[in-house]
């Protein structure tokens, strides 16, 4: 394969070896400014086009939030809040996805060798023909993002057009934005883009504004300008201080030197089993658990005039 | 757009309302967000429901469907009670200053000159008082009781806070700090937008809505100005267009008029357009009417057009009354049409009153549907269950659908709502046999024509003799047809005679056979033809002016003129001149737009005043008689030369609260209303709740139900209801509800909502039920019913577009 | 979207061998990675307005093939236009998903014929439909034309047939149509500026 890019990586999961570092790509960011964000969903329409894939056509459960969740077709969801505070009203709308995060969980949970790679511009990029669909991917994002395809038992996720980025161009959600709620350049640049932002947004009553840039994951590639940073948990329940599950850390990070190899497979095999929570809710006889999507209610081929 | 798209980052305050422009037209609000991030701009969102662009906005006040008349005229109050107005620019620029006579009158609702009986004015009492020398008189001192700002504060002196929180529900409080921030904008250094749509629009007061919003931004003086004017966004790609080349019942391209029964004779059609000024020096444009005319002939007639048969005249058909779309059905509801051709248009989805439709359609003989897609039209025969429950044996309608290409696969020119005129061209075949719509309109018109040549029949010369020299008959190329509507010297153009020395021979300024540069070319002795006298300019001899790609904004202001070509002269905002005050210098040194130097008109943009005019002595508005702005319309209005308040024709109220003794007063008093149809408005003691019919951003009417990436994004018809009136009904998120009207009900799911609320209208509490468009019986998305199934027969007193945003439902679990 | 007990277990079961390698920092490949090869690189670009609403955004479509003569152009990707003053690169949802549109399952390929009182579609060739058309309107025009009213005003008019125009049709189409109906006496005549 001629286009491979050894050079540019920076983590590759379940992976020893040192990439080269010679290299120094500029670090990229989004930066979603929720208070420009309409939620039209362009970019979620702009996402599935430029990826050449369309989720299923659902039906409307009473918000507008559609689909009403990420899937392995439907990389980015707007997810709409109504708030309302001291008289005032305000539709907060976030647009969710992968973070990109800068200490990616899903890269640390992976056990398949590169499966999961960060290249130094920061982009954390799954690569599906590597990918066993074991779906520790799924427990280990705090941010509840990678999805299983049940057509090829593969994660999927937002690459952040990694393979725009590649070739010089912003992705395809950042491009489409109508209003600029989304804006794309080095981490650098949107911090001081969401510095602006800031200043306009107190000027305009909201106090507590502020960039969500969370620490707890070594902060992301994907950041946001909130109205009430003070409470990120408004915007659709956007966790407070993300980081990775200690089972994870635990995995990845004491338990590994301890010889793991002594461990007998059964006793492994239970443990993943525990990591990984979806399975137990198999079989549609139970209720989606947790903050995990309910399963599809359509099948691909059912879609169409469904 | 008086301004475009653009313009709008030039704003210090953007208005709202009567449009949703965050949910319809994302792209354009974008430079709303601009003006906010770069200008420090304040959005003000007035609407029934919280929308997109209300979540955008620094501040929002709801009001109840139907009554912004009453919400705008109270501004109109405010700005006159606080002196909030732009003094100079109003005593110049409108027509504030014009006295009128004394039989001008107004009580109760109801303005002199009404017959009941014909539900319509008489506008004769409305007129000006014209003195001794035939011209208009003017009171500069605007002191006179009976000049037009006189009569304008008297009239809104109604529309206090009170009354208008009466009236449209909106708290007091809300109302006056939208006049605060509006009321900011009449310094002459501070410009605001207003952008609407068809929220203004579809109402039985719509003209009057948009004439209200228009008469508050002359008193602010805020026309013709960098950052603000009166912005239509269009609902379609061009619509404007369609407009602008006149395909409406009553008009000709370029805003020219076919004649009524009763022009029988040439001269009289011609005089009563060519306007002469009512003021002495100014300007009045459409005194060149007979060469925008004569050349339209000359264009479509050719040499079958002379001066001998007063320019075919005879050949255009003469109007007893105007034949939109509510008078087509209403006549095939009566039988009396027998074919129609809709050409990329779904009627059966888009007009009210669902059953009303396919009942007129199921009358005909004949139906031709031009589509790219499968529409609900074409299949209006079929039965799809309760979606539309038909007796397909009894429809003996013969349909013949014809599949037309889409944009993607054709070249050609589309006019945006800021009036550009932009060309696309074609990237791949259509799919199958499809046809672009000149081709299908080609071939059938040189079918007909052949049989006329060979069979004969009725009236035969206009068909025989319109000018078809294109080079494929059946298949004449957008590149020859935009250089047909430019126009071109069939003789050559000359220059008037020299008054010093009349028998020199007159210089040649556009020779024979070539493209006309402009209108300014246009002549009425037949030496000139031009298909659409606004679009002359858009194919000259230099080429393609719409296909220009230089986006290069050497001002700074957002004015791209390279960019494309806009109408008319490539003027991008109308009525500039009035951006410079009556000594020609701007009203506001930063944003400068056009400005005199003593000598001749310049700036950023084409002058929209002749070159060399001092503005001492013309005014800015030429395209008017007066030369300026009319606060007070004199003639032209069906319902009145003030816009009153008038109640939507079906309303949760039972009085007008702004005259509730009169009920001739209760609605548009000058609305046609077709026989029947009164009696199919809802009461409300059946039909409480206001209803409101409107776009999702996710869609595109009922287009994008046949397209996958947008029915992923929005599967579903949904009405959305407030969180009392979910309460009261006992209906909960995603319940399915049945909601209907006086004419027909749906079933679908409820959207219970935070952004609707109830509204307190003077003591009866109002509940809004929105209808969002867009579903039907064909597509992709899940099947719904049309939302038209609800919505009432009725239009405007002006322009007849239907009631669709103001009416009344009840609502209950199904 | 979610696995089965099976898959999982079967997944458990691939995964354990090379996840325990990787473990224990035996990874047996080197650090590489590919990016999805960029789908434009060749593709044919070519300048077009976005067909719905009125803020007329200028969009850019990428087709198969360079033009040749044996390739058949076949529009795969649209995506806004850069360099337009107004949109500067953006799209909406509905112009994002243009390709849709152009692709849609319920594009019109063929003329068709309903008769009266049918169920049924009948595929026809275009000679047939537009013969058929022309015959109607002629027909129809010639029975119903009125040049004069009772009282002797030439008024030169059809009132039994009508049009509906195309709003997101060119200007060059509309300005033809218009030419077309008026020639024909027409006034039963709009398009969409209602609604």
């Amino acid at each position: 394969m001629s286009s491979l890019q050894s050079l540019d990586i920076k983590q590759r999961s379940a992976t020893t070896a040192q990439p080269p570092s010679v290299r120094n790509t500029t670090e990229v960011a989004k930066l979603i400014d929720v208070s420009k964000c309409i939620g039209c969903k362009a970019c979620q329409v702009a996402c599935g086009e430029w990826n050449d894939v369309r989720d299923a056509i659902g039906r409307n459960v009473g918000v507008y939030d559609n689909p009403a969740d990420l899937s392995p077709e439907t990389w980015t969801v707007m997810r709409f809040t109504e708030h309302e505070e001291a008289g005032r009203l305000e539709w907060l709308i976030r647009k969710d996805g992968c973070m990109h995060c800068a200490d990616p969980g899903c890269l640390k949970a992976c056990p398949s060798p590169g499966a999961i790679v960060q290249y130094s511009n920061g982009i954390v990029d799954f690569v599906e023909e590597h990918c066993i669909g074991c779906g520790y991917c799924v427990t280990g994002c705090p941010f509840d993002v990678p999805r299983i395809s049940q057509d090829d038992n593969k994660a999927y996720k937002c690459t952040l057009c990694s393979d725009r980025v590649l070739v010089g161009l912003e992705p395809a959600c950042v491009k489409t934005c109508p209003t600029g709620a989304i804006m794309f350049g080095s981490k650098e640049d949107m911090k001081e883009q969401a510095a602006g932002r800031l200043v306009d947004l107190k000027e305009r009553g909201y106090q507590n504004a502020g960039l969500y840039d969370p620490p707890g994951v070594g902060g992301t590639h994907v950041m946001y300008v909130l109205q009430h940073a003070d409470r990120p948990g408004l915007y659709h329940n956007l966790p407070e201080n993300p980081s990775i599950s200690p089972m994870v850390s635990l995995w990845k990070g004491a338990a590994k030197p301890l010889a793991l190899f002594a461990m007998g497979l059964t006793a492994l095999a239970g443990f993943f089993h525990y990591v990984r929570v979806r399975p137990n809710d198999v079989d549609g006889d139970t209720a989606p658990g947790g903050n995990l999507p309910p399963p599809p209610e359509v099948k691909k081929e059912e879609r169409r005039h469904a | 757009m008086t301004n475009h798209w653009v313009d709008i980052k030039n704003a210090d305050v953007v208005l709202i309302m009567g449009g949703n422009a965050a949910e319809a037209h994302p792209c354009g609000f974008k430079w709303v967000t601009e003006a906010k991030a770069h200008n420090k701009a304040r959005l003000v969102v007035v609407d029934p429901r919280f929308t997109r662009s209300a979540a955008m906005s620094d501040y929002y006040a709801p009001l109840r469907a139907g009554t912004d008349i009453a919400f705008l005229g109270g501004v109109i109050n405010y700005l006159l009670a606080n002196d909030k107005i732009q003094h100079e620019y109003v005593r110049n620029y409108t027509n504030a200053t014009f006295v009128l006579t004394d039989k001008y009158s107004f009580a109760d609702g109801i303005f002199s000159g009404y017959n009941e009986a014909k539900r319509s004015y008489d506008a004769s009492s409305w007129g000006y008082e014209i003195g001794k020398d035939g011209f208009a008189v003017v009171d500069p001192t605007m002191q006179d009781p009976r000049c037009v700002f006189q009569v304008l504060k008297k009239h809104y002196s109604r529309y206090t806070p009170e009354v208008v929180s009466k009236v449209c529900g909106t708290p007091k409080e809300a109302f006056l700090k939208v006049c605060e921030y509006i009321a900011s904008t009449s310094a002459p250094d501070r410009a605001m937008t207003v952008m609407y749509a068809l929220g203004w629009t579809q109402h039985s007061t719509g003209t009057q809505m948009i004439r209200t919003a228009a008469m508050m931004q002359l008193l602010l003086g805020n026309i013709g100005v960098a950052g603000g004017g009166m912005n239509a966004l269009r609902g379609h790609s061009n619509i404007q267009g369609l407009t602008d080349l006149g395909l409406l019942s009553n008009l000709l391209p370029g805003y020219l008029t076919l004649p009524r029964e009763g022009e029988q004779d040439y001269e009289g059609y011609i005089k009563s357009r060519t306007l002469k000024p009512l003021r002495p020096n100014q300007v009045s444009y459409w005194q060149n009417y007979p060469k925008f005319h004569v050349s339209l002939m000359k264009a479509w007639f050719g040499n079958a057009a002379t001066k001998e048969n007063n320019w075919a005249f005879d050949y255009l058909p003469k109007l007893d009354r105007n034949y939109d779309v509510l008078q087509a059905f209403e006549l095939m509801g009566q039988g009396k049409m027998n074919g129609y051709i809709c050409q990329g248009f779904n009627p059966v989805a888009s007009f009210p009153h669902k059953a009303k439709i396919i009942k007129g359609l199921s009358n005909l003989k004949f139906l031709v549907v031009i589509d790219p897609l499968a529409t609900e039209t074409s299949e209006f025969w079929k039965n799809f269950g309760p979606y539309n429950d038909v007796d397909t044996a009894n429809i003996k309608t013969e349909v013949i659908r014809l599949p037309s290409t889409c944009f993607a696969e054709e070249d050609g020119s589309l006019t945006n709502s800021g009036r550009w005129l932009q060309w696309h061209w074609k990237g791949a075949p259509p799919p199958g046999e499809a046809k672009a719509d000149a081709d299908i309109i080609a071939e059938i018109f040189v079918r007909i024509r052949a049989l006329y040549a060979k069979e004969g029949g009725t009236f035969p010369e206009p068909v025989t003799s319109l000018t078809w020299t294109y080079r494929l008959p059946r298949s004449p190329s957008p590149e020859e047809l935009a250089m047909e509507y430019n126009g071109k010297a069939l003789a050559d153009v000359l220059a008037p005679p020299d008054p010093k020395n009349p028998k020199a021979p007159q210089a040649v300024l556009v020779p024979a056979g070539q493209q006309l540069p402009s209108f300014a070319m246009l002549r009425d002795d037949g030496s000139t033809s031009c298909g659409c006298w606004i679009y002359s300019g858009a194919w000259t001899q230099a080429g393609n002016q719409m296909a220009r790609r230089d986006n290069s904004d050497p001002f700074g202001i957002g004015q791209t003129l390279g960019w494309a070509w806009s109408w008319p002269v490539n003027r991008r905002i109308l009525y500039n001149a009035a951006s410079a005050d009556p000594t020609g210098k701007p009203w506001d040194p930063r944003r400068k737009l056009v400005f005199f130097n003593g000598k001749t008109w310049g700036g950023a943009d084409v002058p929209d005043m002749v070159p060399t005019a001092s503005p001492q002595e013309v005014h800015p508005f030429i395209m008017t008689a007066e030369g300026v702005a009319k606060l007070f319309v004199p003639s032209g209005m069906a319902d009145g030369p003030l816009p009153e308040h008038y109640e939507p024709f079906e309303s949760p109220l039972t009085a007008n609260p702004l005259n509730p003794g009169n009920a001739k007063a209760f609605s548009n008093p000058a609305a046609r209303v077709f026989k029947g149809d009164m009696e199919a408005f809802g009461k409300p003691k059946d039909f409480p709740y206001s209803a409101t019919t409107y776009r999702l951003t996710e869609h595109f009417h009922y287009w994008t139900k046949h397209v996958d990436s947008n029915a992923i994004t929005q599967p579903q018809q949904f009405v959305e209801i407030g969180e009392e009136l979910a309460k009261e009904k006992g209906i909960a998120h995603g319940d399915m509800v049945k909601v209907r009207s006086n004419r027909g009900e749906i079933v679908t799911v409820a959207v219970v909502t935070k952004r609707i609320k109830a509204l307190d209208c003077g003591g009866t509490k109002v509940h809004t039920v929105g209808i969002p468009n867009h579903w039907g019986f064909k597509g992709v998305a899940k099947m719904g019913y049309l939302a038209n199934t609800l919505t009432p027969f009725v239009g405007d007193a002006n322009t007849q577009t239907p009631e669709y945003k103001a009416f009344t439902v009840n609502i209950e679990k199904a | 979207m979610d696995m089965n007990r099976r898959q999982f277990f079967k997944a458990c079961t691939t995964g354990l061998g090379a996840s325990s390698l990787a473990m224990l920092g035996f990874s047996p490949q080197p650090v590489l990675a590919e990016t999805r090869s960029f789908k434009l690189a060749k593709a044919t670009e070519t300048r077009n307005t976005c067909p719905y609403c009125s803020v007329g955004c200028g969009i850019l479509m990428y087709s198969l093939g360079d033009r040749a003569k044996n390739a058949t152009a076949e529009i795969f990707h649209i995506e806004g236009d850069p360099d337009h003053p107004v949109n500067r690169g953006t799209l909406c949802p509905k112009g994002a998903g243009l390709l849709d549109f152009v692709h849609s399952e319920s594009r019109l390929k063929y003329p068709e014929y309903r008769a009266p009182g049918s169920s049924d579609w009948k595929r026809i060739s275009w000679n047939e439909a537009l013969d058929k058309v022309a015959k109607l309107m002629k027909a129809d025009r010639d029975a119903n034309f009125v040049k004069q009213t009772a009282d002797g005003k030439t008024v030169n008019r059809w009132l039994t047939t009508g049009m509906l125009a195309a709003s997101a049709s060119s200007n060059e189409s509309g300005y033809i149509t218009h030419k077309v109906m008026r020639s024909m006496g027409v006034l039963v005549f709009d398009n969409q500026a209602r609604v």
